[in-house]
């Protein structure tokens, strides 16, 4: 079976570290995996996306026109993919940011405030991990544990920024409960 | 060593170095700025030496400098700055010279745009500099191909002394995938004492090897044309390669497509197949020597009414397919260009509607 999950949102948001964090985490799972970065012309501040395809067997095209989830941080990005997500996909909306929602009523949308629940826990640049935690909650694509176990070595070299992280991801599956 | 998760172009520089090719000259253009970046930190602690030229002319006869003294040397360049490396290629070439040239392919002509293309099929595959020269092409379709390509592209390169081109498209240089290493090779270029040009003290010789292109006796450089062409026809008798695709089913049409859109191919046979319809595809892994024979019998299987080219540009690759297939069957192009590429869902489309 294969899954994608697209993250989009502004740059600097850490769009591409939470696509990777997640292909990574399937890789490790002993899943085929393939990170794709948007990288066209794009202007500072502009848009930034990454698709993520996890799959048990080899992947084909990785390029996605459908993502089966989408992890939509700012506006724009969800009036964008909104309508390519996939029937019965989640649609998780960082609702710090976006006051509208997706107007589709055949997907699982799940409204979490990303950017704030970051700055409570000390940094509003750890949204990106709320919002995949959240993700990962609520569609069990890879294993929670697995995912804690990524994150502990992807800030191996800066380690006091692992609690901060951890103390995300918990927020993140708490909010998508 | 188990599997790390790479992005391409990080990948193929790493690969050189484990390659055991410690010199790298380049100047920087997207969509493959990353080997250079990747390699400006790595090389140096590796013992090698990271350049940036001045210019892509430049680094060209850079390279050609220090194949010419028998050290194992590669660059990386996308498509506009390949052309600019065109005339030191011929060079090198001419001069029988191994060296490994990186073209992480983007949309043209002119400047035209970063996104993944193929339309460097033509200037890879064809010359792309002046006289009569091949350079052998390989086109990766993964992160892990073009990894094992690199590694294996310098004993290729010094097995024909030739330079090898990698054509991987934007996407191959840009995405990440696990990937898993060889082991390293550690040994000097092959045959080097019976080339290189670095002195005679260093191999005991009273005979100086001379390294050069100009020939300017007709008898010569006739002789010289020939002995390149027997280098191209060895190419096609031993290193051929591709990969097939649902071949053993009765299929009713053949796509003969590489790189990325191999890939997009490949979901559209898969799903195609789904609904009953089997097509095959034959995945050329070496452009040049192009695998003439084996998509002419690909193509001559009784149930196969039609040939497709699928590609990431205007057409260029049909032009081989049509070669191949000698007007036994009819031969397609279908493509896109500048950073579209065709879906799967377009793919099977068009076979349907060819069927």
């Amino acid at each position: 079976m294969q899954q994608e999950v697209m993250f989009a949102g502004f740059g600097g948001q850490g769009i591409l570290s939470a696509g990777k964090i997640l292909a990574q985490t399937a890789m490790n799972e002993g899943l085929e995996v393939a990170w794709v970065p948007s990288y066209g012309p794009e202007m500072r501040g502009g848009t930034a996306y990454c698709t993520v395809v996890i799959s048990d067997r080899a992947i084909g095209s990785p390029i996605i026109k459908n993502p089966l989830h989408l992890v939509a941080m700012n506006r724009p990005s969800l009036e964008k993919f909104a309508p390519d997500v996939k029937k019965n996909g989640i649609i998780l909306v960082n609702s710090s940011l976006v006051a509208i929602g997706s107007g589709r009523d055949d997907v699982d949308e799940v409204r979490i405030s990303a950017t704030d629940i970051a700055r409570d826990i000390g940094d509003a640049r750890v949204a990106n991990i709320v919002a995949l935690a959240a993700l990962v909650g609520r569609s069990r694509i890879v294993g929670t544990e697995d995912l804690i176990n990524t994150v502990k070595a992807e800030f191996a070299r800066k380690e006091k920024y692992i609690p901060l992280n951890l103390a995300a991801v918990d927020a993140g599956f708490a909010a998508a409960s | 060593m188990g599997k790390v998760l790479m992005k391409g172009n990080e990948a193929i520089g790493e690969a050189a170095i484990r390659a055991g090719c410690l010199n790298y000259f380049a100047y920087p253009i997207t969509p493959q700025s990353e080997i250079a970046e990747y390699l400006s930190r790595r090389l140096p602690e590796s013992g090698g030496v990271y350049l940036q030229g001045e210019s892509e002319v430049a680094v060209s006869y850079m390279i050609f400098g220090a194949a010419g003294c028998g050290e194992r040397v590669f660059t990386s360049s996308s498509s506009p700055g390949i052309s600019l490396m065109s005339e030191g290629l011929s060079y090198i070439a001419g001069a029988e010279l191994p060296c490994v040239f990186v073209n992480i392919m983007r949309g043209g002509p002119g400047l035209g745009g970063i996104l993944p293309s193929q339309a460097d099929y033509f200037q890879a595959t064809k010359g792309g500099g002046h006289g009569d020269y091949h350079l052998m092409v390989l086109a990766p379709d993964s992160v892990q191909e073009a990894v094992d390509m690199v590694m294996e592209s310098f004993r290729l390169a010094e097995k024909y002394r030739n330079p090898v081109m990698i054509i991987g498209d934007g996407l191959i240089g840009q995405m990440m995938e696990p990937v898993a290493f060889r082991d390293e090779l550690k040994s000097e270029p092959l045959n080097k004492d019976v080339w290189a040009s670095n002195g005679m003290s260093t191999r005991n010789s009273k005979t100086p090897n001379l390294v050069k292109s100009l020939f300017l006796s007709p008898e010569q450089l006739n002789a010289h044309n020939l002995k390149l062409k027997a280098k191209y026809e060895q190419m096609a008798r031993e290193d051929l390669r591709f990969e097939t695709y649902n071949m053993d089913a009765d299929y009713k049409a053949l796509i003969v497509s590489f790189g990325t859109m191999s890939r997009v191919c490949r979901t559209a046979i898969d799903d195609l197949k789904e609904e009953g319809i089997d097509v095959a595809m034959l995945r050329p892994q070496t452009v040049f020597p192009f695998p003439e024979k084996a998509i002419y019998d690909a193509a001559l299987k009784k149930e196969c009414k039609i040939v497709l080219s699928i590609e990431m540009n205007m057409g260029q690759m049909v032009e081989d397919v049509e070669r191949s297939v000698k007007g036994q069957r009819p031969v397609e192009w279908y493509g896109k260009c500048g950073g579209e590429i065709p879906t799967p869902e377009e793919i099977q489309e068009l076979v349907k509607s060819r069927l």
